[in-house]
């Protein structure tokens, strides 16, 4: 007789928590589109991609668009700001990471920062960054502005070279670089 | 003033049960009721009729209506006519689509991440959610029944009434009007589509019926992009809460077994 | 909390002491959980737990959906229809939350008409009884006000025609239109406060609902019989209930799942069936939809709005008595709250001595018809005001009020009621038993 209490006690135990995890399950997969509908919807995650035609960037001008809220600097480069910035020693550097998120952790060798074209080629004539100053978040001022041939935050005095690495004055790193590359000969995909 | 006038107008139609108001459209409707691949429980939208169907919304339908709360973008989303990304900048490029943009106070060629443009013509009603804004079926006697067992009939209507032109025409304030047999009566857009009048890609002959199908079944997938998804949803959510239903039925029959036979005088357990 | 004697919670843990001592929250929650409940309710005892699901279903979903949506008269309509497109799952979200509505309303008209048929309404649950009537018109308004906010065509005129009435209201009906609608038309002033409501009211309904509950734990619940639970001794109490956990927690989930399949079902396949097209159409202050008709739940109100037109001889008499103070417009909406008003007076006007209508041969008839009165007066509210059907909506206006203010007093008077069991628990016994009776004498087989 005890035997088969036990039997059904067992039994009833399995349905009793076989019925809460089925609960359970439903009411969980209720849920998770509770929290998910806060995430990004279809609209803002289709703005964080954005194209820009750059075939009508002269060598030696820069363009800048605004791209999820901030101002994107991009600059076709002269054969003499590629040499200047090349001949840089990486220990001269105040911030020696490329902060190039293409690339993740690299040393801030100007290769590293500057974008190649549609072939893969990296001919360091596209520099493409995101134009807010690593110190306070001012706007730098371009066209080889500064004492080292780049940008200049008039804000609180913050030099960048001409690949847009931090030289001298209050920011602590160089000049982010976004998540782009060339999608054909003039396009640049931002994001 | 003229709110006010209106106002009142409506309700003194409402509520002093003035009569006749209610069927000022005009007489019998016909609405034909066509078979469609996303009708029913299992039913999927036909991706390539979506294709034809923005082909003939494309040629035809946008000369004067739009689709303004459709994002471009979503052409290549999942479950809709399926073109890829760079085919959705081809077709903005194709058809010219820019939109006015407030930044720039000037137009501009749209992006993917734009909408579809407004309706041209003022008179011409935006489409987008066409096919859930008409009901085909409806009754009989105020039942409900048909919209129960033939559903809704959106994208039968337009159909209908893409097909169903009597050809009749008459003149009136200046405007010739098309006679019509699903719109119930007359009204200003002509017969909008002939034999021929796209030519298929992919070979469909473009009879009339045949574009007519085509373009409502795309206005189906613009007025509900996530018809798939939901009916899976639908799916799932029935048979997570079935299974529920049934462990909490032998639960409850089995806390209530001893509660039961103590009632039949049993010893309980 | 009830009279019914029952288990108290006992602070064993010097922790669960410590706590009691400051704040007994784990007693309230016990004693609301272990609560003794009837053993004989029936399948229509489970819509309170389905409601109680509703509401928080409901607000749940509009809180979600408020971070979305967009209340200006430009923006409304096409918010709505970013929810549906880009929002993760926001389709799923709306639908359910717009279906919820029509889930929640059936719900609390099978809840009513469970209180209506088993006498729940009768001493000593007038005040849970009232409560509910309040709930229910807070219901009614929410809802009413959670209809506008997609800013379609049928939001905005139907929000025309619902403030309008508050239009016929005699000297200061304009101005309290005005008042309402913050300005002279459904605009975006309308909207915005539409939606301030809308979102505020649902946590009102939900103090009502811990008072409704409070009211029935108070007085013990109703059940099949209308006999009241014995309270005389402890065993007696045993006898004739059982804790409201595990046994009616699980009986009303189980209820619960195998609606929410039926509610799926119609979410999944045809989220559309129970709306309206027109409010697809974005709302357009220069044309007025051909045939404006409220939400289904609305429609038996309606109904009786439009039933009374100046041909009927009672409003003519009115008018003439009032000297035109009551006109035909405002008589119908004295008629559409007054037959609310005399719902909610059922408890005095009910004059039987017998609870349920189990036992009450007459009534049960009365009662039938007026359930299948008002699926007619629902139809009627559909369908347009002309021909024959303003004469339906008639009749059906006259036999609900004719019900509450005629039939149920005159009943208790007339009619002789079958014979009651003494406890519940004989009822229970009687179901499921065998023998009827007091439990009878042991059966030699073995329960299991």
């Amino acid at each position: 007789m005890s035997h088969a209490e036990d039997q059904s006690g067992d039994r009833r135990d399995f349905l009793y928590y076989a019925t809460a995890g089925v609960g359970a399950v439903t009411v969980g997969a209720a849920v998770w589109p509770l929290v998910n509908q806060m995430n990004p919807s279809a609209d803002v995650q289709a703005a964080s991609q954005m194209r820009v035609d750059v075939g009508g960037v002269a060598e030696g001008t820069q363009l800048t668009v605004l791209f999820l809220g901030k101002p994107v600097f991009i600059r076709r480069r002269t054969a003499d700001e590629i040499a200047e910035a090349r001949a840089v020693a990486i220990s001269d550097l105040v911030d020696q990471d490329a902060r190039n998120p293409n690339l993740g952790p690299i040393e801030a060798s100007d290769e590293n920062r500057s974008m190649p074209d549609y072939s893969g080629e990296n001919t360091g004539e596209w520099l493409v960054q995101i134009g807010v100053c690593t110190h306070l978040g001012c706007v730098p001022i371009g066209d080889g502005a500064g004492d080292f041939g780049g940008w200049f935050c008039p804000c609180h005095g913050s030099h960048y070279d001409s690949a847009g690495r931090i030289r001298r004055g209050p920011a602590p790193e160089n000049l982010p670089i976004p998540m782009a590359s060339f999608v054909d000969d003039t396009t640049i995909l931002l994001g | 003033m003229l709110r006010k006038l209106i106002v009142n107008t409506a309700l003194a139609a409402t509520l002093a049960l003035s009569s006749g108001v209610a069927f000022a459209a005009g007489g019998e409707r016909y609405v034909e009721n066509y078979a469609f691949a996303h009708e029913g429980p299992f039913g999927r939208f036909d991706q390539t009729q979506l294709q034809r169907g923005l082909q003939v919304y494309t040629q035809v339908c946008a000369a004067c209506h739009g689709l303004r709360y459709v994002p471009l973008r979503t052409l290549s989303d999942e479950g809709g006519p399926g073109l890829s990304e760079d085919e959705v900048r081809a077709y903005i490029e194709q058809n010219y689509i820019e939109v006015y943009d407030a930044e720039l106070q000037d137009w501009r060629a749209a992006t993917p991440n734009d909408h579809f443009p407004g309706s041209a013509m003022s008179n011409a009603p935006d489409l987008s959610l066409m096919t859930k804004a008409r009901a085909g079926f409806t009754g009989p006697y105020g039942l409900a029944l048909n919209p129960l067992f033939k559903g809704m009939g959106g994208s039968e209507y337009v159909a209908s009434l893409l097909t169903h032109y009597t050809g009749s025409e008459k003149e009136e304030f200046g405007a010739i009007l098309y006679g019509n047999e699903t719109y119930g009566g007359y009204f200003a857009m002509s017969p909008p589509l002939w034999d021929g009048a796209v030519e298929y890609g992919d070979g469909t002959e473009a009879t009339v019926e045949q574009m007519a199908l085509d373009v409502a079944s795309f206005l189906t997938w613009t007025a509900e992009p996530k018809l798939m998804a939901r009916k899976q949803m639908g799916f799932t959510a029935i048979l997570m809460l079935g299974l529920l239903a049934v462990m909490l039925y032998l639960t409850n029959k089995r806390i209530w077994a001893p509660v039961k036979s103590r009632a039949k005088g049993y010893p309980a357990e | 909390m009830s009279g019914i004697p029952h288990d108290h919670y006992e602070p064993k843990s010097n922790a669960e002491k410590w706590l009691h001592r400051r704040l007994p929250i784990v007693s309230l929650m016990y004693d609301t959980l272990m609560i003794p409940t009837p053993k004989n309710l029936n399948w229509m005892w489970i819509w309170g737990i389905v409601l109680v699901f509703c509401l928080v279903m409901q607000i749940i979903t509009g809180i979600i959906l408020v971070m979305h949506y967009t209340p200006h008269v430009d923006m409304a309509f096409a918010s709505v229809e970013h929810i549906m497109r880009n929002v993760n799952g926001g389709w799923a979200i709306r639908y359910i939350h717009q279906n919820g509505a029509s889930l929640f309303f059936i719900a609390v008209y099978l809840h009513i008409f469970r209180g209506l048929y088993y006498g729940s309404y009768k001493a000593p649950r007038e005040i849970t009884w009232i409560i509910g009537m309040l709930i229910y018109l807070m219901m009614m308004g929410t809802a009413f006000m959670g209809y506008v906010l997609p800013w379609g065509q049928m939001s905005f005129w139907g929000a025309t025609v619902i403030t309008g009435l508050f239009g016929a209201i005699p000297f200061v009906g304009d101005a309290i239109q005005t008042w309402l609608l913050g300005g002279p038309a459904v605009d975006n002033a309308t909207l915005n406060r539409f939606l301030s409501l809308h979102y505020l009211l649902p946590f009102v309904i939900l103090g009502l609902v811990i008072v409704h509950v409070w009211a029935f734990h108070t007085t013990g619940n109703n059940n099949p019989t209308g006999v009241e639970v014995r309270r005389t001794s402890r065993k007696e109490a045993d006898a004739d209930t059982l804790p409201f956990w595990p046994y009616f927690v699980i009986k009303d989930l189980f209820a619960l799942a195998v609606i929410l399949v039926a509610f799926f079902a119609i979410v999944g396949f045809m989220p559309n069936f129970l709306g309206h097209p027109d409010n697809y159409i974005e709302a357009n202050p220069l044309a007025t939809p051909a045939h404006i008709v409220p939400e289904w739940y609305f429609l038996p109100f309606y109904a009786i709005l439009r039933a009374f037109d100046t041909e009927v001889w009672l409003v003519i008499l009115v008018d003439f008595l009032t000297a035109g103070i009551v006109d035909a417009k405002f008589f119908g909406v004295l008629a559409m709250f007054g037959a609310i008003i005399v719902m909610a007076l059922a408890p005095w006007l009910d004059t039987s001595s017998v609870r349920s209508g189990r036992y009450r041969p007459m009534f049960k008839w009365w009662f039938w018809i007026f359930i299948v009165n008002f699926f007619v007066l629902m139809w009627a509210g559909a369908m347009p005001a002309e021909g024959i059907y303003p004469y339906i909506a008639l009749i059906g206006s006259a036999y609900w009020f004719a019900y509450f203010l005629v039939i149920l007093p005159l009943l208790g008077v007339i009619e002789t009621p079958l014979a009651q069991p003494a406890t519940i628990e004989e009822d229970f016994n009687a179901h499921y038993g065998k023998t009827g009776g007091q439990g009878g004498a042991a059966s030699p087989t073995p329960a299991e």
